[in-house]
């Protein structure tokens, strides 16, 4: 196994603040490559969605996994899903995030198919905006790899997803009502991009404009223990000290702690956007189990109460 | 009487906060005439920079979310977009 690279504080960060880390073309095209043949890609004529799926289904040799099976042992080690869990930066975000001792939750080779493999007359919208599973109000929290094997267009809809969105406790499926939202990003990538989610990060699959099919394979891992991560640098504003706000003596460090997780995001609501900044510290408290860690001080002040 | 030719189409805004006049952070639309069909993610920019400026060209305004107080210990959790205004316009079809 090759030495897993920790997340750096200013990724980690970043994280806490948008819910998610991108990696873009991290896999080199050789596993790239060996992931489209695993799974079986050799049916480019036409096919209806579902006939594709049975299909793929009974190619590929991605196997199956039972929940809460260690991700260490999960995949053949000469796979490209080992090899690619094995990448420096994508075993350092995994252990940094969840611990190389999670287990998996499930995975799913999403597809999204080009008009030619649904009838004429049916109309075909994007996946609606949801979060995965269900209610989740935990502090713990899972992460859902996502693994774009292939180059990505805007016309093939890759994955849209609303950065800032984890910490909402919401259910599912209520949200569907929501088509477009300020800040929401479509996944444009090179061939390789790996990004992780944070379990809450609202998210829905486009739809495929292109005459290709589009490939996304996603695995959701779960912690076994509390999870910590320990920096392996510094940026200013991790020792906690705080800074002056308000009255300052000029524009702010952008790249400092607090800086970050104070960022807003476009779609951030006047009130419950400083919401939003208490639950970054909320998680970086958690990540890092410094308790006493704030940001420009909007935790310790609702805090701040004596008997 | 009901007039068959008249079709609602829908405007859903969600604002930044619960003035009306204050800036738009999501939008959805629905169609009722059938001319097209919007969908999650299928526009970048907003139809309007504000609330009032909807009714300004011409939509109605039909429902406004209500303000509600916290739960107690519940305060600081965030969920569902808070300020949702829907909209209508009546079009004729033929």
């Amino acid at each position: 196994m090759t030495e897993p690279i920790p997340m750096s504080a200013a990724q980690m960060a970043s994280f806490a603040a948008r819910g998610f880390i991108r990696f873009d073309a991290i896999v080199p095209d050789a596993i790239n490559q060996q992931f489209l043949a695993d799974i079986g890609d050799a049916s480019p004529e036409p096919d209806t969605p579902l006939g594709h799926y049975v299909n793929i289904l009974q190619s590929s040799i991605i196997p199956l996994v039972e929940p809460g099976s260690p991700l260490d042992t999960a995949y053949p080690q000469d796979s490209a899903v080992a090899k690619l869990l094995d990448l420096p930066e994508v075993a350092g975000a995994i252990d940094s995030l969840v611990g190389l001792d999670c287990v998996v939750d499930h995975h799913f080779l999403h597809i999204t198919f080009p008009p030619d493999y649904y009838p004429q007359d049916e109309r075909q919208v994007a996946q609606a905006t949801h979060q995965d599973s269900t209610i989740d109000p935990r502090q713990a929290f899972d992460v859902q790899l996502f693994y774009f094997p292939h180059d990505v267009t805007l016309e093939m809809g890759g994955t849209r997803f609303i950065p800032g969105t984890q910490y909402r406790i919401v259910s599912e499926a209520a949200i569907s009502r929501y088509q477009n939202i300020r800040g929401q990003q479509h996944t444009v990538c090179p061939a390789g991009t790996v990004m992780f989610f944070h379990m809450g990060l609202w998210h829905g699959g486009g739809l495929n404009r292109s005459d290709q099919l589009r490939y996304m394979f996603k695995i959701r891992l779960c912690p076994t223990r509390r999870q910590h991560w320990t920096p392996p640098d510094e940026i200013e504003g991790m020792d906690g000290k705080q800074r002056p706000i308000f009255w300052t003596n000029g524009l702010p460090n952008p790249d400092h702690l607090a800086s970050i997780l104070t960022r807003p995001e476009k779609w951030f609501e006047a009130d419950t956007g400083r919401l939003e900044y208490i639950n970054r510290v909320r998680f970086w408290r958690y990540i890092t189990q410094d308790e006493n860690f704030d940001a420009d001080y909007w935790v310790t002040r609702i805090e701040n109460e004596y008997a | 009487m009901i007039d068959q030719e008249l079709r609602q189409k829908v405007l859903v805004l969600y604002l930044q906060t619960s003035a009306l006049d204050s800036p738009v952070i999501g939008w959805s639309q629905y169609d009722g005439t059938g001319r097209r069909l919007h969908m999650a993610g299928d526009e970048q920019e907003r139809p309007y920079d504000t609330g009032l400026a909807a009714l300004e060209d011409g939509w109605r305004l039909f429902q406004v979310s209500q303000l509600t107080p916290h739960t107690p210990g519940d305060e600081f959790r965030t969920g569902y977009l808070k300020y949702e205004f829907f909209f209508e316009k009546l079009l004729r079809v033929e």
